[in-house]
């Protein structure tokens, strides 16, 4: 087969798609379209800024093109050969991150579709296996088989919280009465994470598949996915491939000729990240204010509507299929001995290879981050990652080699989460990066129950107290405080979680908290009121660049001769130490 | 109203390490009762399911690595619960610090002074100092109903209002707005209460745990009028005020001081002194004259409705405008009493009566409302009512003057708008319209009273009570709701049967717009919970029960007002004074 799959992704802010038309009106021009198959492509991770064009089956991913290049490209590859200049190269000998192959630490469940088939064909999915699982649920199997298989497989929810899947589908089925829903929770929400999004955008009938498994197995007829708003590609995809699984007769009234009818519909959130709590999701589908409510009762006895409900995230409901295909026991046999299967890692921050990893449970923090993202950029040095976005914790240096799963992360006050990893290195600032979550945290609470709604603007006034050099040591006293009320006494888990990263970080970087309090010195040079930036007489040449380069023009100084930095008007921009060639700036 | 869980199913549970048997049914705040505990907490009221929001109410369950709220979790076998350690007052004390870091320390100058729940737990927690730094949500404080006052500064976000205004009355004026810290009790839209749905019930600030929901206090015009020698201050007490006011002054619930009242209300220094019950016992005459004449005539929509409650007027002209025509036009029996002071007592007096001053002492904060509603709260050619003071406030002028309530000696009523029959008395509880006007209506139809007077069917705290009433061989069918959310029931039907053009399911329906009737309306004292709604019904039947007269037609002042003024029941004058129109009403103005 000589076909080539050209996947483009653009940033959101190119609404017009300038890369995508472009190449399909090439691909038209040129009467390729038997030869090249163009395809939007879900956002496969690389943080650059500019569109993204990967080429399948040679897997060529070019990036920093011009719109005007993409003719060199489409011609290159019509040849068989590429546009070396643009091609994304990596700084190690290791595959790229979204690659497949067994040399890889990776191991694709959940994205084993994601880049390799158009997801807007119901057709290149059932050719790839999909719906397999469906008939064989439908055919072969039983409620009871299901929950059985479900069981063993030992796969536990991906949202955050790990509880097992297979038992929640149970209490859920036991549950007496006629009417139960199912939702699939898509209101992925944790800065830096995109792993629901790119499995929607990329497999969406992964999740559809699961879902209806899902409803056959507790006896539901409807189920719901509730969705951010603000990911329109996802939502445009689920649309089509409801409406392409209707059709098929997969979806709807008697699904395959069964005597099983299930429909799905979608609901938008309307940007309130704890609307991903359950109970919060639920009452907003409800048409409530998405409060949080009081559990129990659990929504597998109480939830939409006062009817029983299962709830599972988007990672979750795409393992079921695969989970049903190949038996609960091949799925167990991946992973610890408390985490079984694989988990999405959305890895951002400061490694050389940002991206999407899928790897089995119990990889070491150390082969995410080196192995498969290529370490840290600029050979920094590692600080720390934090887990579970900002109801996680941060993990130092000391648990690199330390295999993650959902016991292991909680040990070391950290959390699974729904898979957002972010990697710091030595420039970033723990009362810094605390900040932005405890920021995070504040501007999404709901506001119903005091410890979180008071908690966490008190913890983040203390912190900015402490970042603008006013810090004293009881104030370390009186986060502690509110901590324990947050974790111990608020509702639901958004408060319960609010503090993680505040104390985490102080156990293992306290002296940096103490040393921002008693020192008033912020190293890292991140909390501008805590930092200085001095020439050093003896190692300046006077070469004047830093005078040049200064914003407010606070450098002064004859040519050859030291320079000096004038305090007052400084404003601790850092420039002058970034653009020193010769070490002479001094950070401190 | 909340009404506890009751399976039936007892269980045994471990609380403090010994072992209870309890109801199934019951949440573990309920249960730590059995224990002698009393779990503190500053969002759950005992009238209301829980809110779950302000965390203080926590406690520690065997087997559960979590602390769990035991507002809102029920018990199950073989629970053991622990309500108090060390790190639970830990905990709880640092709660109650971050909510006390949102709180105004404005308690010298609050309404709710020395009657607040925040107070009464910072006093019971020792709290000397405030760790965290003040941080106060201010928002926009609303007075526009001139009859509750909501200060959201106040507001420790506990839900009650909104729990009671939506759920209880289902009103649905109330809701959080914005979140997080910045989240604040408003109606929906962020617009004025006055333009919201609001119909000034009350019951959010009878519920209200701290000052953030208030009535609109008008104690200083009633000083005012009681030191100005130009002004002849009339005041008159409504049923209710008197079986609860009691409470107060740590007096059981359902005590009955209306002859003190009486006496205090000279004291302070009204010049005449009436009771709102002669006005209940006018109000029969004419709305049950006015019964008659629909199921006589055939003319005028039956079913009738009562219309003495104000809130429940408000709620049927923004809800149900379309049911309007079966409303009794008779006016409250305040509005009537203070009519007549102003024509007939100042005739008979020969008082200016641009020199009165009628205050109203009435257990409910719609009342504030009612007596400037319409031009019809004029009849008398000034304002029939100058002001309606809440049970509480007429506490706060108690309290102010000194006067010491309990220790005054009985004394009666002003004549003539000072005496009622045990008819007019129950007009404070449910039912208790219904049955003074079976009594009457009755006897205008038959010529006889009725063999025994108590009419069981209508009275007790159930949302909705329906029933038949032989008169002669002619069956009133009768339904009897209170609580706004209980009418919708009632209106829903009404409106179905009209729309169907079939047979209507009453002929007589009365309807109050808070859960117990009056007795618990939104002016009375704090803490109401069923067990209090039924204490002050007691009293109120008790009152009945005791009075040597208890059927409105045999009331000599009432019967002599009509000799003398008023000529008959639903006479022209009568209308002028005593009858009032309605209009429908947008739910939003804005």
């Amino acid at each position: 087969m000589n076909k080539q799959y050209i996947f483009v992704w653009e940033p959101e802010t190119q609404k017009d798609r300038p890369v995508y038309n472009k190449i399909v009106k090439l691909v038209n021009e040129k009467t390729l379209t038997d030869r090249f198959e163009v395809i939007r492509s879900p956002f496969i991770g690389f943080t650059t800024n500019g569109p993204i064009v990967r080429i399948m089956p040679e897997n060529v991913i070019y990036t920093k093109f011009k719109v005007e290049d993409v003719e060199d490209i489409i011609d290159a590859h019509l040849k068989w050969t590429r546009v070396e200049k643009f091609v994304l190269t990596y700084d190690n000998k290791n595959l790229p991150v979204q690659e497949k192959d067994t040399t890889s630490k990776q191991f694709k469940i959940v994205l084993r579709n994601i880049g390799y088939m158009d997801p807007e064909s119901i057709d290149e999915y059932i050719l790839r296996g999909g719906y397999k699982a469906l008939e064989k649920t439908l055919f072969d199997l039983n409620p009871d088989k299901v929950i059985t298989e479900m069981k063993a497989s030992g796969l536990r929810g991906r949202g955050g919280a790990g509880f097992p899947t297979g038992l929640k589908w149970e209490l859920t089925k036991k549950e007496p009465g006629p009417q139960k829903y199912v939702i699939c929770n898509a209101d992925e929400g944790d800065p830096g994470a995109y792993m629901d999004r790119s499995v929607l955008e990329g497999d969406p009938h992964s999740v559809l598949e699961g879902m209806i498994i899902g409803g056959f197995t507790i006896g539901a007829n409807q189920g719901y996915i509730y969705i951010r708003a603000e990911y329109p590609l996802a939502i445009e995809r689920l649309e089509k491939a409801i409406s392409a699984a209707k059709e098929k007769g997969l979806l709807g009234q008697n699904i395959l000729g069964t005597d099983f009818s299930f429909d799905i519909e979608l609901r938008w959130g309307a940007g309130a990240f704890v609307c991903g709590e359950e109970t919060a999701l639920i009452a907003s589908i409800e048409g409530k204010r998405g409060n949080p409510r009081p559990r129990p009762p659990f929504p597998s006895v109480s939830g939409l509507w006062g009817k029983p409900t299962f709830i599972n995230n988007v990672e979750t409901w795409a393992n079921v299929p695969v989970i049903i295909e190949k038996g609960g026991a091949w799925f167990a046999s991946i992973g610890t001995e408390k985490s079984k299967g694989t988990k999405v890692f959305a890895v951002t921050g400061k490694v050389t290879n940002p991206g999407l990893v899928e790897v089995p449970m119990g990889t070491t923090i150390r082969e995410i981050v080196y192995d498969i993202c290529g370490g840290i950029q600029y050979n920094k040095k590692f600080k720390a990652v934090q887990t579970g976005g900002p109801s996680g914790g941060v993990i130092p240096e000391k648990f690199l080699d330390m295999p993650i799963d959902y016991e292991s992360l909680q040990s070391i006050g950290s959390i699974m989460g729904s898979g957002g990893l972010i990697v710091m290195d030595e420039d970033d600032c723990m009362v810094d990066v605390n900040k932005f979550y405890l920021q995070f945290s504040v501007d999404e609470s709901c506001g119903k129950c005091s410890p979180c709604r008071i908690g966490g603007i008190q913890i983040l006034s203390l912190l900015n107290k402490i970042t603008k050099g006013n810090g004293e040591k009881e104030d370390l006293d009186k986060i502690k405080s509110i901590s324990l009320a947050m974790q111990k006494a608020s509702l639901c888990a958004l408060g319960q979680t609010t503090p993680n990263p505040v104390t985490s970080a102080l156990l293992y970087f306290e002296d940096e908290y103490m040393r921002h309090i008693e020192n008033k010195k912020c190293l890292t040079g991140k909390c501008r009121d805590l930092v200085e930036y001095v020439v050093i007489t003896d190692k300046c040449i006077g070469c004047g660049l830093c005078a040049v380069r200064c914003p407010v023009k606070c450098i002064t100084g004859e040519k050859r001769k030291p320079y000096i930095i004038d305090q007052k008007a400084c404003i601790k921009c850092g420039e002058c130490y970034t653009v020193c060639k010769f070490a002479a700036v001094k950070r401190g | 109203m909340y009404i506890e869980k009751v399976t039936g199913k007892m269980i045994e549970i471990k609380i403090n390490g010994k072992v209870f048997k309890a109801d199934n049914g019951m949440t573990i705040i309920e249960a730590a009762k059995l224990a002698h505990v009393k779990i503190p907490t500053l969002c759950k009221h005992d009238d209301l399911p829980a809110t779950a929001s302000c965390g203080i109410c926590v406690v520690k369950i065997k087997g559960n690595r979590k602390l769990l709220r035991a507002c809102c979790t029920y018990i199950e076998p073989n629970m053991e619960i622990t309500t108090h350690d060390g790190e639970l007052y830990e905990v709880r004390k640092n709660v109650l610090d971050l909510i006390l870091s949102s709180h105004p320390f404005a308690c010298l100058t609050c309404l709710r002074n020395g009657d607040c729940e925040l107070q009464t737990l910072s006093e019971e927690f020792g709290i000397r100092s405030r760790p965290y730094k003040e941080m106060l949500q201010p928002g926009p404080k609303d007075a526009s109903t001139q009859a509750i006052v909501l200060d959201p500064v106040k507001c420790i976000h506990c839900g009650r209002c909104v729990e009671v205004c939506q759920n209880i009355q289902k009103v649905y004026a109330l809701e959080f707005v914005s979140r997080g810290f910045e989240s604040r009790i408003a109606p929906a839209g962020d617009i004025s209460m006055a333009d919201s749905p609001c119909i000034k019930c009350g019951q959010c600030s009878a519920h209200c745990p701290v000052g953030a929901l208030v009535e609109f206090s008008e104690i200083p015009k009633v000083w005012a009028a009681l030191g100005n020698p130009e002004v002849f201050p009339i005041v008159q007490l409504a049923p209710a005020v008197r079986v609860a006011i009691g409470e107060a002054f740590g007096l059981p619930a359902g005590t009955i001081l209306t002859k003190k009242i009486y006496a205090l209300f000279r004291r302070l220094g009204f010049k005449a002194i009436f009771d709102t019950n002669f006005g209940a016992d006018l109000t029969i005459m004419e709305e049950g004259s006015e019964l008659i004449n629909r199921i006589t005539t055939g003319k005028g929509a039956m079913p009738l409705i009562t219309s003495c409650c104000p809130a429940w007027v408000d709620f049927l002209e923004k809800y149900y405008p379309d049911l309007i025509e079966h409303f009794s036009t008779a006016k409250s029996p305040h509005e009537m009493v203070g009519a007549l002071a102003k024509t007939y007592y100042a005739e008979k007096e020969k008082i200016n009566p641009a020199s009165m001053f009628v205050v109203s002492v009435m257990p409910c904060t719609a009342k504030k409302y009612e007596v400037s509603r319409t031009a019809d709260m004029s009849s008398s050619g000034f304002q029939d009512v100058d002001v309606s003071i809440t049970t509480r406030e007429l506490v706060r002028m108690i309290k102010s003057s000194g006067i010491q309530l309990l220790d005054l000696e009985d004394e009666e009523a002003d004549n003539i708008l000072g005496s009622y029959t045990g008819a007019g008395t129950i007009f404070g509880a449910t039912g208790g319209v219904m049955e003074a006007a079976i009594r009457t209506t009755y006897f205008l139809l038959t010529g006889k009273n009725l063999d025994k007077l108590d009419v069981e069917v209508v009275r007790g705290l159930k949302g909705v009570k329906t029933g038949e009433i032989d008169v002669n061989g002619k069956k009133i069918r009768v339904a009897v709701a209170h609580g706004t959310g209980n009418v919708r029931a009632v209106m829903d039907e009404l409106r179905a049967a009209k729309k169907a053009g079939g047979p209507m399911p009453y002929d007589f329906i009365e309807v109050m717009a808070c859960e117990g009737g009056c007795i618990a309306g939104g002016g009375q004292p704090y803490q109401v919970t069923n067990a209090i709604r039924k204490k002050r019904t007691e009293g109120i039947y008790a009152d009945d029960k005791k009075s040597t007269l208890r059927l409105s037609h045999e009331n000599p002042d009432v019967k002599k007002l009509y000799e003398d003024f008023l000529e008959k029941p639903l006479s022209p004058k009568a209308h002028k004074l005593l009858h009032n129109h309605y209009k429908p009403r947008p739910l939003y103005y804005k």
